[in-house]
């Protein structure tokens, strides 16, 4: 067999199996539907505000109720430093620039 | 039209025999590209799947949420406001919220505790999530001590856990009834730690915010579509930091397949004028190198892609896992919603294949246009 039917071949396979990602995709989609609208319904039941990601950080935990001052519990000059607080930042409405001063 | 395939297979068979010549240098170039291709994938699949989870389960979330700020912390809020939430035109019902933060220093986790309008948990019944009970090794009857505020143990009987469906919400949820709340903690009758607002018309929320931020200025209200978008904010730039930290490793790639794309090795140098000398034309040439670098981008490119979906959606994202987790003693078990847009995927194919296609046949290019003698001399 020549070299380029090998090469043609494997790119086929490989594209076909980018084609199989997009269906399985949307079929795990509709397979999840239930599961989705029950949590959904936990969600309005309990009144839930967020998703239990990381639970090592009250702000990490729910960012979006997280007061200003959470992230820096330590001491006000302190650095982040809980692992997951290096990627969920505090939310938009905490990010806010205070009034200018000068 | 056939006689074009042929040239084409005909160069690509070319191509092949040539890259298998270097072997050891291609071969680690593609393992380079493809592990470059499956992070950034990765991190894109994962962000992806998390918005979309997000965006479906916290449909359902408190349309708007008052909490009350005390020297700009997060503070009890006196039941009184909500009656007088309550008299703002549009709004349906208010109720108030408790829940808080209780830290186990038996296994070092955080849990949230809420309490549970349903009229069935009994004082000294708790619901647990599945979280708690595979941490703390507790099931359903069993009984559960938390360390009151006054520094006294509490006894709970589990009444049942949560599914294993909801970890993604109630991993580490505690729900007791408003009685047991208030002992625990020590809250004040009379005080919740946040209000929930129902509104009669969607339409009216962001009115209804400003009304009661107007009447109430201690208080943050917190509209649904600000819940949402903290969400898609936090994973966009949770990918975006993720991207960042891979920076220096995509840098780095950058200018390994650079130097190896552009700049041509005096054997490759002698290939071409070679190959110039019995024949060959520039173009020729020109599309030899396209395929040689569409040959190593494209196979990377989808090995790539196939292995990061396979990461994200069948091993749970467990490279990311130690990152999410941090610290966290308590770490839900969950499986998201499989995710995959096309339009990101044509966005990484145009990064990642695009250059590298390109790179190869510029320098190949320059080569091609001297003189076959000068060339193979060099």
């Amino acid at each position: 067999m020549r070299k380029s039917d090998i090469f043609l071949r494997f790119i086929l396979v490989n594209l076909a199996l980018m084609g199989v990602i997009f269906f399985h995709a949307r079929a795990k989609t509709e397979a999840h539907l239930p599961r989705l609208q029950q949590v959904g319904r936990m969600v309005e039941q309990l009144q839930l505000t967020d998703l239990c990601l990381t639970t090592e950080a009250w702000h990490t935990r729910n960012p979006s109720q997280a007061d200003w001052h959470t992230p820096f519990q330590t001491h006000p000059l302190a650095l982040e430093h809980f692992p997951s607080g290096a990627i969920v930042r505090p939310p938009e409405s905490m990010r806010k620039p205070h009034a200018p001063v000068d | 039209m056939r006689r074009w395939i042929e040239k084409q297979r005909c160069l690509l068979d070319f191509t092949l025999s040539s890259l298998l010549r270097r072997k050891g240098k291609n071969i680690a170039l593609a393992v380079v590209y493809t592990l470059i291709v499956f992070t950034l994938a990765s991190v894109m699949m994962f962000t992806q799947a998390l918005k979309k989870e997000a965006s479906l389960i916290l449909r359902e979330t408190p349309e708007i949420l008052v909490q009350k700020l005390a020297a700009g912390r997060h503070d009890l809020i006196p039941l009184s406001y909500a009656s007088r939430i309550g008299q703002i035109r549009g709004v349906a019902e208010v109720k108030g919220r408790l829940w808080g933060y209780y830290f186990d220093p038996v296994m070092g986790a955080n849990y949230t505790v809420m309490v549970s309008e349903d009229p069935s948990l009994d004082e000294g019944e708790i619901l647990v999530g599945k979280g708690i009970s595979r941490l703390r090794q507790v099931y359903k009857s069993n009984i559960l001590s938390f360390r009151g505020c006054d520094g006294n143990y509490l006894a709970f009987k589990i009444k049942g856990t949560f599914e294993a469906e909801s970890e993604i919400i109630a991993s580490d949820l505690v729900l007791c009834s408003e009685s047991d709340f208030r002992r625990l903690f020590g809250t004040p009758g009379g005080y919740a730690t946040d209000l929930t607002v129902k509104v009669k018309n969607r339409k009216e929320i962001p009115t209804i915010a400003a009304k009661i931020l107007q009447i109430l200025p201690d208080t943050r209200p917190i509209r649904r579509d600000e819940i949402l978008r903290t969400y898609d904010a936090v994973f966009d730039w949770r990918g975006g930091i993720l991207l960042a930290v891979l920076a220096g490793a995509v840098l780095a790639f950058i200018i390994f397949a650079w130097d190896r794309a552009a700049g041509l090795s005096a054997e490759e140098r002698r290939e071409i004028g070679i190959l110039k000398a019995i024949g060959w034309e520039t173009a020729d040439v020109l599309q030899m190198k396209f395929w040689e670098g569409l040959t190593i981008s494209l196979s990377s490119f989808l090995l790539g892609i196939l292995l990061a979906y396979g990461h994200v959606h069948f091993f749970s994202a467990g490279l990311f896992e130690p990152v999410l987790k941090g610290w966290s003693v308590l770490y839900p078990k969950f499986k998201l919603v499989p995710y995959v847009d096309p339009y990101q995927v044509a966005t990484l194919f145009f990064f990642t294949v695009m250059p590298y296609t390109v790179a190869t046949i510029v320098p190949s290019w320059r080569a091609a246009t001297i003189d076959p003698d000068s060339v193979m001399r060099y």
